[in-house]
């Protein structure tokens, strides 16, 4: 196990080495450095720079360089923990992500366990009743779920809350606690509102997955197993949950291989509508204003969490299953 | 009663009996037939006959097919569809309703729309609109209106709905309503539903067209070119596509034409799509490899092209036709998100994402709800797609039950 663990891990680094030579890539796509538009956008306010400072500027950042240079200089102020500077606000990049990664994160683990407890018992109701209302019920909501944009949804709940409650469901916080340092107050407050856009989210990812624990589910039941638990007497609903839901949840946890990255990815759009302080935005918005380095550093941290999320689930399938304890 | 009478009755009873019981025999020599005729029918029929009557059996999928092949139609002939020109602006009619059709007036057929009347509200300035229940204007199918061309063939006139007299910018019907600038929300959603479709359609292709060759050349020659194939796959895979979409979108250069746009859009959704496909195929090879009809085929000196595509290729391409059909939805999602956010294709090009932006306005939809209604039309299509590729899928493997 550990074994399997450590392999895991050393693969980290490789994997995040591709990556940044991806994301510096994004950094270095569009058409001219970001100087050149830095100063494209003075020019549009009315300002200007002298050549002397437009040099000055460009050696900073070590544009003068080879590409080769660039990216190991990048590379190595993110190791020493200096992300650089965002020119759009004209500050850290560190400084402007770090209280929105934490509310990234702490939104993608609501949705993750709404999804999971919404989807279990969804599967296992519409499994043990197939064929019944109930079951066709979840069956529609599960293709709707699908089938429905996560920003549709957002989009309709945030027309009807404004149309006929009169309320905004924007943002995360209450207007008094959007700057206001963390305190029990504000994480209640945070609470208050990340229910909705987790909820938001967690309904496509809801729907996939009761279609998964449903199949899984139904073919455990039908197992001789069950059967004998049957006619020796076991209580309906205690049997179903300790044997075939126990063994249908495994196949359940290899989804979060792709769940996880999709949950994280997904939410930059719902984040968008609803205006959340999460880095979907601060995304869309650096790759709007061309603002590179920070779009390539949101970039990186996205895959990051995608791999996290890999190996997340990797452990725990090699944790429940021994057979792939045994390969690797 | 008498002993002839109830032998009589016996006998007839009996006869009847016996006459029942042949025309049982036949009957059930007829089945028996009819069987054997179906289970030689099966025997002989082609893969694509198993599939369809699979697939027939399945009546949610048969309507999805039904709206599919719809929205082909609107797909290939968006100006026959819609009933007035999707770009023109009228900016006297901002946010006018949605007029619904009615179709019986006074008992008999006569399909006509309500008129609309505008009133300058005095205190916020703003044109209000009401459905006019005084004013018909009578509609009518195969109307004369602006002039559109035809897959770049010719040009015509001739729309599906149209009013009945008189000229249509005079008259208008605004199915769907209008937007902001007053530009027709029904006409803009079918030349919409063009973009939209048609992206995902041929970012699909390209993706088959990519996943087959890497993912046959992966599963069939193994080795080596198996082993790259397959860490740029995991590579791939485990990239968060949504932001690395939106970075590529966003680094296209913003005076691309608009075909330029729509090519690089449809390139850079194939980028990622072919991954599963691959997999889908490579894992298909794998197996296909030891059966022993391709040993057959090799033995016979089959040249290795004819192998795959003559004799490998046809036993799984339904399995292929499904997963592009379970594909095309989640592109036409993606291209959808990425023009809502004004990363993808920008107005004046139209498809569901820049239909959807006017929508993003809270202000606006507050007014004009009808603005989300393009979101239904990407709901329904998802939907169709999906349910047509789940029936597919399972008719694909007719010998399965």
């Amino acid at each position: 196990m550990t074994q399997y663990i450590i392999k895991r891990l050393l693969l980290l680094p490789l994997l995040l080495f591709i990556f940044s030579v991806f994301a510096f890539f994004i950094i270095q796509a569009p058409p001219g450095d970001f100087v050149t538009s830095y100063i494209a956008e003075l020019a549009a306010s009315g300002s200007s720079m002298d050549q002397a400072q437009i040099e000055a500027l460009r050696e900073q950042y070590g544009l003068d360089q080879p590409l080769i240079v660039q990216y190991f200089r990048w590379v190595g102020g993110m190791l020493r923990g200096d992300f650089g500077v965002s020119l759009d606000w004209k500050r850290p990049i560190m400084e402007l992500i770090k209280e929105r990664l934490l509310l990234t994160v702490l939104l993608g683990a609501a949705t993750f366990i709404i999804s999971w407890s919404l989807a279990i018992p969804i599967g296992i109701i519409s499994a043990t009743k197939q064929y019944s209302f109930i079951d066709y019920f979840f069956t529609v909501f599960n293709y709707l779920g699908v089938a429905t944009p996560t920003f549709m949804t957002a989009l309709v709940l945030m027309w009807l809350a404004y149309s006929y409650f009169g309320i905004s469901v924007t943002g995360l916080f209450s207007p008094e606690y959007v700057d206001a340092p963390w305190s029990l107050a504000r994480v209640i407050d945070l609470l208050k509102h990340l229910w909705l856009p987790a909820l938001i989210l967690a309904l496509d990812g809801t729907a996939r997955l009761a279609r998964v624990m449903r199949a899984n589910l139904l073919d455990e039941l039908n197992k001789p197993y069950v059967e004998m638990a049957r006619a020796k007497g076991m209580s309906e609903w205690r049997l179903v949950l300790k044997y075939p839901v126990h063994l249908a949840i495994n196949p359940l946890v290899s989804t979060i291989g792709w769940y996880l990255p999709m949950l994280f990815s997904g939410s930059v759009i719902v984040a968008t509508v609803l205006n959340l302080p999460t880095i979907g935005p601060l995304l869309l918005r650096s790759l709007t204003n061309q603002d590179m380095f920070l779009a390539g550093v949101i970039v990186l941290i996205y895959c990051f969490l995608a791999i996290i999320g890999t190996l997340i689930s990797d452990v725990l399938l090699a944790w429940l299953d021994p057979r792939i304890r045994m390969e690797a | 009663m008498s002993d002839d009478r109830v032998s009589e009755a016996n006998q007839e009873a009996q006869e009847a009996r016996h006459a029942d019981l042949t025309a049982l025999s036949e009957w059930n020599q007829a089945r028996l037939e009819d069987e054997r005729e179906d289970a030689a029918a099966i025997h002989v029929a082609p893969n694509w006959k198993l599939t369809w009557w699979r697939f027939k059996k399945h009546r949610l999928a048969l309507v999805s097919g039904l709206v599919v092949i719809l929205l082909a139609l609107i797909v290939l002939f968006p100006g026959f569809f819609s009933t007035m020109d999707p770009h023109k602006s009228r900016a006297q009619q901002s946010f006018v309703p949605v007029q619904r059709i009615h179709f019986i007036d006074d008992g008999a057929f006569r399909p006509f729309v309500y008129g609309i009347v505008g009133r300058r509200n005095p205190e916020t300035l703003r044109m209000e609109w009401k459905i006019d229940e005084e004013k018909k204007i009578p509609i009518t199918f195969f109307a004369r209106g602006f002039e559109y061309e035809v897959l770049g063939l010719f040009t015509t006139n001739i729309h599906f709905i149209g009013v009945k007299e008189g000229d249509i910018e005079e008259n208008p019907i605004y199915l769907l309503g209008t937007d902001r600038l007053g530009r027709d929300q029904w006409s803009r959603l079918m030349y919409g539903t063009r973009v939209s479709v048609s992206i995902g359609l041929i970012s699909v292709f390209v993706s088959v067209f990519l996943g087959v060759l890497l993912g046959g050349v992966s599963g069939y020659y193994g080795g080596v070119p198996d082993l790259i194939i397959q860490r740029m796959i995991e590579i791939l895979q485990s990239l968060p596509a949504i932001p690395i979409w939106m970075a590529l979108t966003a680094a296209m250069p913003r005076d691309w034409s608009v075909e330029q746009t729509y090519f690089a859009i449809t390139l850079i959704l194939a980028l990622i799509g072919w991954t599963t496909l691959a997999r889908e195929v490579r894992g298909r090879f794998l197996v296909l490899r030891e059966e022993d009809f391709v040993m057959a085929a090799k033995l016979s000196g089959a040249t290795q092209s004819r192998i795959i595509f003559r004799h490998m290729v046809p036993t799984f391409y339904s399995h292929i036709i499904a997963t592009a059909t379970l594909a095309v939805p989640v592109m036409i999602i993606s291209e959808t998100f990425l023009s809502f956010l004004g990363l993808g294709l920008r107005p004046p090009a139209i498809s569901w994402g820049v239909l959807l932006q006017e929508a993003q306005n809270l202000q606006s939809v507050a007014i004009a709800p009808w603005l989300l209604l393009p979101g239904l039309a990407v709901i329904i299509t998802v939907l169709a797609l999906n349910i047509l590729g789940d029936g597919l899928r399972d008719a694909a493997d007719p010998y399965s039950h």
